[in-house]
């Protein structure tokens, strides 16, 4: 089933190119990374799809889901560093996507933070404050947070940028448990190519314009896939 | 300090002073949580000295203070933001020509009109006679709207704070938000610098932040325990200020300054038990 499609996207910064002519598409159950260089337009492309910028033409579709039911984990900012915040607190805004106003959380969201935590094994993190927490816990709880606004698709941005091997490498373990065992689907940005060949179901690889995209054991055998490998 | 108490109930422009004072004391504590986060403090510091530019010319000009000064600031308030947000122009250095342009503008008009000397002590120090009625009920009206909009948005404030493109992305709008942050701190600010004066009413803004953030873990006790702070420093240094007759800005300051220092010392020994 489709899940969002984009078709002939061009997107800019005042006259630069950040991404031209891309057409591709995410059905429901897939784990699409997207990888590239610095500057190749993937942090580009993931502000097209979370509506943070607007494309100069082309279509972005999402299909059976709105924009606001995607789950996304930005990078950490410098300001998250030192922000007094418990990680009750960071979980539960995500619930803020949902349809309706309220002034305070709900049973309901409350009771999604705590199965969210639970999912994540970090339920013993609730009362702690975000900042004292190490790499690898805020990037949980971040993803805890993401969790609480989607049941279906996640959107990250370079997750493991700032973690140690150990942490990254259970990260990965995380989010292929969330797309194999409860079926949400997956965009990731990553510099990290072959950890992308071993989890991702499908590759997207930019260089402003795609240089490949379709699944991970066609990627290994083109050129461009070799190369980056280091097995041509 | 009975009779400080006593004077308060009797002399008009006392209470004036306590009950506007109080009231923009807790509303800069609430903008000030969002202003120290989000690395906007200096927009408080532009704002002030804005605002005493704007007026002393009003003064030189004899119109009404008020109606000069309020949206002369809220102007500056929306153009220091888009300046700070926007990566292109240095915004720490643009809001420092805004600061010291504004100041001699300021001192400037001081200067060319006759007899308003102390005024400028005044404008720049605070003072505890400023306060008019009028100053009372626009504080009153101020600290109603901060107050609703806090308690209403709380959450999707801590959402934009805390990460400005999750907000964006779970459909919260921030650019509204952050216009009106910026707006409702000119506001303070124009209201709050008579008493507190235009050289030190950012420190009401950045203090009872900062201090609160000594102990605090989280946003809603930073939130709480800020706007406890900021009243309660407030009302000593009022009392200070008539006790010993020094400026009331300076004396509230001072009492922040003291439990500030308090509340690291506090925080020092938190981290370590």
């Amino acid at each position: 089933m489709r899940l969002l499609e984009c078709s002939d996207l061009n997107m800019s910064y005042e006259t630069v190119p950040a991404l031209k002519d891309l057409s591709f598409f995410v059905d429901a159950g897939d784990y699409l990374c997207i990888i590239g260089e610095n500057g190749s337009g993937k942090t580009t492309l993931l502000k097209g799809l979370l509506g943070l910028k607007e494309p100069d033409s082309g279509l972005i579709e999402y299909i059976g889901i709105t924009k606001r039911e995607v789950g996304y984990m930005p990078q950490q900012t410098t300001i998250q560093k030192d922000f007094p915040a418990s990680v009750m607190e960071v979980v539960l805004s995500g619930c803020l996507n949902r349809e309706g106003f309220r002034v305070f959380y709900g049973k309901k969201d409350r009771e999604l933070a705590v199965k969210n935590l639970e999912t994540l094994s970090i339920s013993d993190l609730a009362g702690k404050s975000y900042m004292e927490l190490s790499g690898g816990q805020q990037q949980r709880v971040l993803l805890a947070r993401a969790l609480c606004a989607t049941q279906r698709l996640l959107i990250l941005d370079e997750p493991t940028i700032s973690l140690d091997p150990v942490a990254t490498s259970a990260f990965y373990g995380v989010v292929k448990s969330l797309n194999r065992d409860r079926n949400i689907t997956i965009i990731m940005v990553s510099h990290d190519v072959s950890a992308a060949v071993q989890n991702a179901s499908k590759i997207l690889h930019l260089e402003t314009t795609p240089l490949f995209f379709g699944s991970v054991e066609d990627y290994v055998n083109t050129d461009v896939g070799k190369r980056m490998l280091g097995a041509g | 300090m009975r009779t400080i108490i006593e004077a308060f109930l009797t002399y008009g422009f006392l209470m004036r002073a306590l009950i506007a004072g109080v009231l923009v004391a807790l509303c800069s504590s609430l903008l000030g949580v969002s202003l120290v986060l989000k690395r906007y403090s200096m927009i408080g510091d532009g704002l002030s000295h804005v605002a005493f530019g704007a007026l002393t010319l009003s003064l030189a000009l004899n119109i009404s203070p008020l109606h000069i000064s309020l949206p002369v600031v809220m102007i500056a308030a929306v153009l220091l933001l888009r300046i700070s947000e926007s990566s292109k122009i240095k915004g720490d250095a643009a809001v420092a020509i805004i600061t010291s342009s504004s100041l001699a503008i300021g001192v400037i008009s001081a200067s060319i009109t006759k007899g308003i000397n102390i005024d400028v002590f005044n404008f720049m120090f605070g003072s505890i006679l400023a306060m008019s009625k009028s100053d009372v009920y626009l504080s009153v009206a101020l600290s109603l709207i901060v107050l609703t909009l806090y308690i209403v948005f709380h959450n999707k404030i801590f959402a934009v704070t805390f990460d400005e493109n999750f907000a964006k992305a779970s459909g919260i709008n921030t650019n509204l938000q952050n216009t009106l942050i910026a707006l409702l701190t000119a506001a303070t600010i124009v209201v709050g610098m008579r008493i507190m004066g235009a050289l030190l009413i950012s420190s009401l803004i950045v203090f009872p932040a900062l201090t609160s953030m000594r102990v605090c873990k989280s946003f809603r006790g930073v939130i709480i325990t800020s706007a406890v702070v900021s009243v309660v420093c407030f009302i000593a240094g009022l009392f200070v200020s008539y006790g010993f007759s020094t400026p009331a800005g300076a004396s509230v300051v001072a009492s922040n300054l003291v439990i500030f220092l308090l509340f690291s010392l506090a925080g020092l020994i938190i981290k370590k038990v």
